[in-house]
């Protein structure tokens, strides 16, 4: 039974983590750019929200109506502010350019929230399903139900949608695609928008399900990263799926041996992947034509 | 490649070269003055004090960044209430007291540097410790190697003493005395049962549930569930799954706030009853804790300190008072950090009053002699050869109704009835 409460909550937290991860990925298969400031966006987008319900009352699920456009536009801006202006270097300076903004929305945070651990509060986060000696938070569910939800979105978006069809183009040769009449930087700067948009839902998410302060985002970083490279480079089901398999992985090993070794499963994972496959489990052998 | 980099040019949009050197310049001074670490000084001189003159500079590396930032900023909030309070009851030696601050983004290696800092740029005359043992121990090998004295409320972990230092010296309990009243009293109200216990990999919390889990077991209580996990432990569900299935009345928590906050959490949202928890840290960080776990979550939640709000120790009324004039912060919801710090200031102040010189080595040398009794928030200090305090009463607080009251050892003044069993969770009233 405490295997299957580890699978549960793995499948249940890997959702979330997955959705905090897609931004990333997104970003990346467009652009080229690892986006370091993802792990301080989901916090920003979780401070967002959490002043959002303490000025309104609303529910925190609400409050993503305001600030999903809110960072989209921070993301849209930030593109044209700074990584289009890039001319030489480009994957190297973007790489810069997004640290600096994490320490300047880290350093903006922390003068304005200060260093306090807070969270997201609703009348639902100390409530539970209980099935038996199976216990499933409710804010988990919603959780993964919302990263599911979003994550579909971005499907319809990527394969349905003519501005998906040129994000995709994009992806595979942005050359060609500038050729063929596609506004590149329109779309890149769209990508960042939602990939930072999807940061503001995982991060009302991650302040329901755990207390946070603009520290929290190096380790929210580091566990991105390890998910974005397992998936795959530019695959958002990869994203997915690689979120899901090692949160379980993490939380099956921590419950059968130790919380110690769950964690350092989660990085054991990742090499044994790269040692066969250096181009993540759903990663295409060559990410994109030059 | 050429033929990518025409292409890149043709889409790149016009660059206003001035506009981007300035953004760029903004951007990065901005960005190092957002960091908050490093080598970023934070020097902060207090309120005026009237009639003093000169001043005695006293430097602290503090963690406003990083896994620590949020006992760090009341780390901070305590030397400075200190040292507002200590000037304006004549400063050290009739000079004000000027506290330098640099933070250290929680890096034992940044406080190495910002403590070589402090003494040899900064030129401070007294070091005071950081926050937590895992950097008090680095830093005070760097006080030690520029013979300084380093007194400090939050480093108590037996990794600072088995360095053999003598310059150290902590104002409060030290980490393996914390929880022995808890210890000693489960025994009395609980038949030998199952106890589990759980841990996060720091030198303070650690040993402070190692030593509670020796005397439990010497009474015949079971050990059901040793879980220790790393700082880094972003998802706390398997651990609480672990010990909800070990079927454990009792639970012993070796806890930073964070942790502190989501087992507590993660208890309530699958409504696992418990008859006594403990935590090492989290419950003291008042407000905050209030604020992550629910109000009616709190009650009956215990945790170990030496100080609390309504503590009598030498000027306790005067820190409560400070902190909610200054720092706008509610009496209940003062984090003990804040007395911790406080005491360490205190106590330096008693003993270069007393020596009237602000020569390190005389002060190392009086703070180890025998008639070196210091009076503070936290109680009585003494010191032993190493740099404990024996004479700290360790208390466990509890969350009573919305507030923080002593209630072991029972037979202390000021202690109030225990809360046993502790209410179900989410049924504990607001005070």
């Amino acid at each position: 039974m405490l295997i299957l409460q580890g699978i549960i909550d793995g499948i249940l937290i890997g959702g979330l983590y997955a959705l905090m991860g897609a931004g990333l990925t997104l970003v990346f298969g467009v652009m080229e750019i690892i986006n370091f400031a993802q792990g301080i966006l989901v916090i920003l987008g979780a401070f967002l929200s959490y002043s959002l319900v303490r000025a309104t009352h609303i529910d925190p699920f609400v409050t993503i109506l305001i600030t999903i456009p809110a960072m989209f536009l921070l993301g849209y801006g930030v593109y044209y502010l700074l990584i289009a202006r890039l001319k030489r270097d480009r994957v190297i300076m973007s790489l810069l350019v997004m640290f600096a903004v994490a320490q300047v929305i880290e350093g903006v945070l922390d003068i304005a929230y200060g260093g306090t651990l807070v969270q997201i509060h609703a009348s639902y986060v100390d409530t539970s399903l209980r099935f038996g000696s199976i216990n499933i938070p409710l804010v988990y569910l919603y959780a993964f139900i919302l990263s599911a939800v979003l994550m579909g979105c971005i499907y319809v978006i990527l394969y349905k949608t003519k501005f998906g069809r040129a994000l995709r183009a994009t992806t595979q040769n942005p050359a060609a695609a500038q050729l063929v009449g596609i506004d590149v930087h329109r779309v890149s700067a769209a990508t960042l928008g939602i990939g930072v948009g999807l940061a503001a839902a995982g991060g009302m998410l991650y302040g329901m399900t755990a207390s946070f302060n603009p520290a929290s985002s190096y380790d929210l970083i580091s566990r991105l990263l390890v998910i974005v490279i397992l998936g795959g480079f530019g695959s958002v089901g990869g994203a997915m799926a690689a979120a899901i398999i090692m949160v379980v992985i993490e939380d099956v090993v921590a419950v059968t041996w130790s919380p110690v070794w769950g964690q350092t499963m989660f990085y054991l994972v990742l090499v044994a992947v790269l040692l066969f496959r250096q181009q993540g489990i759903f990663g295409k052998q060559i990410a994109r034509a030059q | 490649m050429k033929v990518r980099q025409r292409v890149e040019r043709a889409i790149a949009p016009p660059v206003k070269r001035r506009w981007a050197s300035v953004a760029g310049a903004s951007l990065l001074t901005v960005s190092l003055l957002a960091a908050g670490g490093g080598a970023s000084l934070a020097g902060a001189s207090t309120k005026s004090a009237k009639g003093l003159s000169g001043e005695v500079k006293v430097g602290a590396s503090v963690s406003l960044s990083g896994d620590f930032s949020a006992t760090g900023v009341t780390t901070k909030q305590g030397y400075q209430a200190w040292a507002d309070w200590q000037n304006a009851h004549g400063g050290i030696l009739g000079k004000k007291v000027h506290m330098t601050f640099l933070s250290d983004g929680s890096s034992p290696t940044q406080v190495v540097t910002n403590y070589q800092k402090l003494i040899t740029i900064n030129h401070v005359t007294f070091v005071v410790g950081p926050y937590s043992t895992l950097l008090t121990k680095p830093s005070s090998v760097i006080a030690n190697r520029y013979h300084k004295a380093m007194v400090e409320g939050i480093g108590g972990g037996p990794s600072v003493f088995a360095q053999g230092l003598t310059n150290v010296f902590d104002v409060s309990a030290a980490a393996l005395a914390q929880m022995v009243s808890f210890a000693k009293w489960i025994p009395t109200a609980y038949k030998p049962q199952k106890v589990a216990f759980a841990a996060i990999t720091t030198p303070f919390s650690d040993p402070m549930v190692t030593q509670v889990r020796k005397i439990l077991k010497s009474k015949g209580f079971t050990v059901t569930t040793i879980d220790i996990y790393p700082l880094e432990t972003t998802d706390f569900s398997p651990i609480a799954a672990t010990i909800e299935n070990s079927g454990a009345k009792i639970i012993v928590l070796g806890t930073q706030p964070p942790d502190g906050y989501a087992l507590i959490q993660a208890f309530a949202q699958a409504h696992y009853t418990v008859t006594a928890i403990i935590e090492a840290s989290g419950p003291d960080q008042g407000s905050s804790f209030v604020q992550a776990v629910g109000q009616t979550n709190t009650t009956g939640v215990m945790w170990p300190a030496t100080w609390y709000p309504g503590a009598p120790g030498y000027a306790a009324k005067t820190l409560v008072s400070i902190m909610t004039k200054q720092f706008h912060i509610k009496k209940t919801t003062i984090s003990a950090n804040v007395a911790e710090a406080f005491s360490a200031g205190q106590v330096l102040a008693e003993a270069v009053n007393h020596i009237k010189t602000t020569t390190n080595k005389k002060l190392i040398s009086y703070m180890h002699s025998k008639n070196a009794k210091f009076k503070s928030v936290q109680g009585n200090v003494c010191f032993t050869k190493l740099g404990m305090n024996p004479c700290a009463q360790p208390y466990v607080f509890q969350w009573q109704h919305g507030s923080q009251v002593a209630v072991l050892p029972a037979t202390k003044p000021g202690v109030v009835k225990i809360m046993n069993p502790k209410p179900k969770w989410g049924t504990g009233t607001a005070g």
